[in-house]
């Protein structure tokens, strides 16, 4: 359906044409910067999706679902655009042409069926347009069948926990681990710790709070259905470039899913209020391959089934530890 | 008939007063209306006090100057303090000192419930500040206090720090609620019992229509919030497990039930904010307002769409499909009443003979920033693009721009418009107009990089964050500092009126002024409209009653 169109769509790798005017000009020359960047890394050939400097609008998502909320996104701003032009418009055309000081004598009338009827109808045809634009995205984010493997995240304050559930039809055995904020971060953002937050970096990429010492391995190209509940309060699990987020919710089990077009590292951030430390549980996915996802997969599964092998050596095959890594 | 008895009885009290039982036992609206006016202004740069410190945290990243608690309980308290201090008494406050001027009544229908209502609330407030000094801190869990973060286990030191606070937030809220409610049924009986004759409903000021409404969501509201606060309460303190999952609660539950408040609330802070928008604009294009009857409509259908949209703040919650559906199709409707108001307002401009004072300034940068809120707000209802802007600075900037440029303008608005009627002075247009394009300029640098920001992934609520949100924050921090500046500006200009403006206000002030609250001098006498007024077709704001 849309997805061929949202694909042709993405002039710039997060779509910053799209959104008009205002205070661009400042933001111009870095946002160029970024873009570059950004472009480069595409090159490479690992997507890296990440918040940028000057970031103007929402990012398309490396999923099949993730153009839905992108493109309704930019249809709809275009829609506030286009009406608000008109109405601004016709405010200022009348704020300058009906001045009592150009000599502007006020007319009478305080009434008018036909207009008052044009502007009520036209709002309800757009809306319905929009409504069903939306209902298309919402029911094909509800149709969680036909996944191919399961992930059962857990909130905690203030870390997520990550087990594998199934994956192409059988059951992973005891394979699950605690991902919480790096090390670096962690130091670099307690109070007064008189370290800099531009430091914190993996590669070339600035990770501060946005890194953890085990991101979620995922496999491309899988439909991947996420249980998500919470231990202690609620949560809210969120990888903005797969489109969506759900709340962990303590005596609950909400479902999502998501299938991933492109190998990369994703960056996202809890997104409801849970404590103190709300600001500093991020998430992370690694996306790889299906080849490589199975070895990983088999792997630490291997590490669980020994039993006093810990857990460190086995992720250190695909998921190296962050950078810094002791605090 | 009783009017005439109580109007001897206040005769007496022209006698000198002193400040004391002038101020504290008046149950004059006056007297009342001022209280809860200088009441709301104090709030008002408290609650902005603590938006500072939220600004100057996120000024740049790393935490430089509180501990993320600290900042939770900064972000708590500044939409508590804001919400039910500054914005709802602010309106309170205005329609005391109007609705009975404006309707031709002599004072409010239950004049000493009036004054209770009003003196709950520093109690209230002194109740709910005085958190901040207890040894574990002041509530943290956002305004909405969702109850899985507040009904907890107690585990580990965090936890436990939440205790004490909550007893007095939710005695404090509760007293906020009997104030608003004692407020909105004397409202109710006010305009449905003491119209001068020959005020029909539908010759009311769109004001006093549009508080009329509020009153009655007020009422149907408030209780339901009482209800919720009063359950985590009993699950914290008293074993209950209505939202607490570890006794079978559902957590979920809670925010049902809060945002059946919630939603009409957030109306209850805007619909005055049209009526007031809604006087000011005819008396300044000189023109009546246009489609009067369609803004009354308007408003009575937004307030009942309030109660069927409820769960688009939920829409994360995982909803089940068919709820989420409604859900949106219902907020999406908003939009459409919503937008007649905004062409009415333009249509009123259309033709008519402008003239710019401050008050207009305000009411125009209203309807502009006010309906980029509103587009913001038709983004969110749609669920899909809502998953990812949820919980983001996006709907920071959608719900400021609403109840700042929204409901404060509007508040500012009316005090420009109304202040040399309550002082008998002019204020200094000068200044009004430097507080104006200050804040207009200076409330956007602050508000609208933070739709980058949400579109961008910051999550709202962090007290810290990656460097690539580092721009915009810094530029919405300068703005914020401005911001708040800037309404010291406002201060000055509402004492320089109140104490040493030496220019007499005229009764009727603006020169195309329409509605009985111009008929009286300027302040108006104490007791006003002792004998009820002739109501005169072609002196009512929206012209003929057949409009």
């Amino acid at each position: 359906m849309t997805s061929g169109s949202i694909r042709t769509n993405r002039a710039g790798p997060h779509g910053d044409r799209i959104r008009p005017g205002h205070r661009r000009t400042t933001g111009i020359r870095r946002a160029v910067a970024a873009s570059s960047a950004l472009v480069l890394a595409l090159a490479a050939g690992l997507a890296q999706a990440a918040p940028k400097p000057w970031q103007l609008n929402m990012e398309r998502g490396v999923t099949t679902w993730s153009g839905e909320p992108y493109f309704l996104n930019n249809v709809a701003l275009g829609v506030c655009v286009v009406i608000g032009l008109l109405v601004f418009g016709a405010m200022f055309i009348a704020m300058f042409r009906f001045r009592k000081s150009r000599g502007a004598v006020a007319e009478k009338w305080a009434h008018n069926t036909t207009v008052e009827i044009i502007w009520t109808a036209i709002p309800v045809v757009i809306l319905v347009v929009l409504a069903w634009m939306s209902t298309g995205g919402l029911v094909s984010f509800a149709n969680t069948t036909g996944s191919q493997m399961t992930v059962k995240v857990t909130g905690y304050q203030w870390k997520w926990r990550y087990d594998y559930v199934d994956y192409q039809g059988k059951a992973v055995s005891k394979v699950g681990y605690m991902s919480k904020l790096d090390a670096l971060s962690d130091k670099t953002r307690q109070l007064d710790s008189g370290m800099d937050p531009y430091a914190v970096k993996t590669g070339d990429e600035n990770t501060y709070l946005l890194d953890v010492d085990k991101p979620l391995v995922l496999p491309i190209h899988t439909k991947i259905r996420f249980v998500i509940t919470s231990d202690d309060v609620i949560h809210s699990w969120w990888v903005p470039a797969f489109g969506w987020k759900m709340d962990a919710i303590p005596g609950l089990v909400n479902t999502a899913w998501t299938n991933i077009n492109e190998a990369g590292t994703y960056r996202g951030q809890c997104a409801e209020l849970c404590g103190q430390d709300h600001g500093f549980m991020p998430i992370v996915v690694k996306a790889v391959s299906q080849e490589d996802f199975a070895k990983w997969l088999a792997a630490q599964e291997q590490a669980s089934a020994a039993p006093a092998a810990a857990d460190g050596p086995a992720t250190a095959q695909v998921a190296p530890p962050a950078p810094g890594g002791k605090g | 008939m009783a009017h005439e008895a109580t109007h001897d009885l206040h005769d007496d009290h022209h006698e000198p007063q002193g400040f004391f039982q002038r101020w504290v036992m008046s149950t004059n609206h006056k007297d009342i209306g001022t209280l809860y006016l200088i009441f709301s202004l104090t709030m008002f740069f408290i609650g902005g006090s603590f938006a500072m410190v939220i600004r100057a945290e996120l000024f740049k990243p790393g935490l430089q100057l509180v501990q993320p608690y600290f900042f939770n309980e900064m972000t708590t308290m500044h939409a508590l303090v804001m919400i039910f201090g500054a914005i709802m008494p602010a309106f309170v406050g205005l329609g005391n000192w109007m609705i009975p001027l404006m309707i031709g009544a002599p004072d409010m229908a239950l004049p000493r419930m009036n004054n209770l209502s009003f003196w709950i609330l520093p109690f209230a407030f002194a109740l709910l500040l005085s958190t901040l000094f207890l040894p574990g801190g002041g509530p943290a869990g956002g305004w909405t206090m969702y109850g899985g973060y507040i009904v907890q286990p107690p585990a580990g030191p965090p936890l436990s720090l939440q205790t004490g606070s909550l007893a007095y937030a939710v005695f404090a809220i509760h007293l906020m609620g009997i104030s608003s409610i004692m407020g909105a049924i004397n409202i109710i009986a006010t305009i449905l019992n003491m119209r001068a004759p020959g005020m029909d409903l539908l010759k009311m000021p769109v004001f006093v229509w549009s508080w009329l409404i509020t009153a009655f969501l007020l009422i149907a509201v408030m209780p339901v919030l009482a209800g919720a606060v009063t359950m985590l309460l009993t699950d914290k303190y008293f074993g209950t497990s209505f939202f607490n999952p570890h006794g079978g609660g559902d957590p979920v539950l809670y925010q049902h039930v809060f945002w059946f408040f919630g939603h009409p609330e957030v109306y209850i802070m805007i619909l005055p904010a049209f009526g007031i928008v809604s006087e000011v604009i005819p008396t300044f294009a000189r023109k009546p307002i246009f489609g009067y009857r369609a803004m009354v409509y308007a408003i009575a259908c937004i307030a009942f769409l309030s109660f069927i949209v409820w769960a688009h703040h939920m829409f994360a919650v995982g909803l089940p499909l068919g709820a989420d559906i409604f859900f949106m199709y219902a907020t999406m409707l908003i939009a459409v009443p919503t937008g007649v108001k905004v062409f009415n307002w333009v249509a009123t401009m259309w033709g008519g003979s402008m003239t710019f004072e401050t008050p207009m300034l305000f009411a125009i940068a209203f309807v502009i920033l006010f309906t980029i809120g509103g587009f913001s707000g038709l983004m969110l209802a749609l669920v899909p693009a809502d998953f990812q802007y949820h919980d983001t600075y996006f709907v920071v900037a959608h719900f400021h721009y609403v109840l700042v440029t929204g409901a404060a303008f509007a508040i500012m608005a009316a005090t420009y418009y109304w202040l040399p009627k309550w002082t008998g002075h002019m204020y200094n247009e000068f200044w009004g107009k430097v507080h104006f394009w200050c804040s207009v300029v200076f409330v956007n640098v602050l508000f609208f990089p933070q739709h980058f920001l949400g579109l961008a992934g910051m999550p709202r609520r962090i007290p810290d964050y990656n460097v690539a949100f580092a721009d915009f924050n810094m530029m919405s921090s300068i703005g914020g500092f401005l911001f708040g500046a800037s309404q010291l500006i406002f201060l000055g200009v509402i004492v320089h009126c109140a104490f040493f403006s030496k220019k007499k206000a005229t009764d009727r002030v603006w020169e195309g002024a329409r509605g009985l609250e111009w008929t009286l001098s300027s302040p108006p006498p104490h007791h006003s409209f002792t004998v009820p007024p002739v109501v005169r077709d072609e002196e009512l704001a929206h012209g003929h009653a057949d409009d």
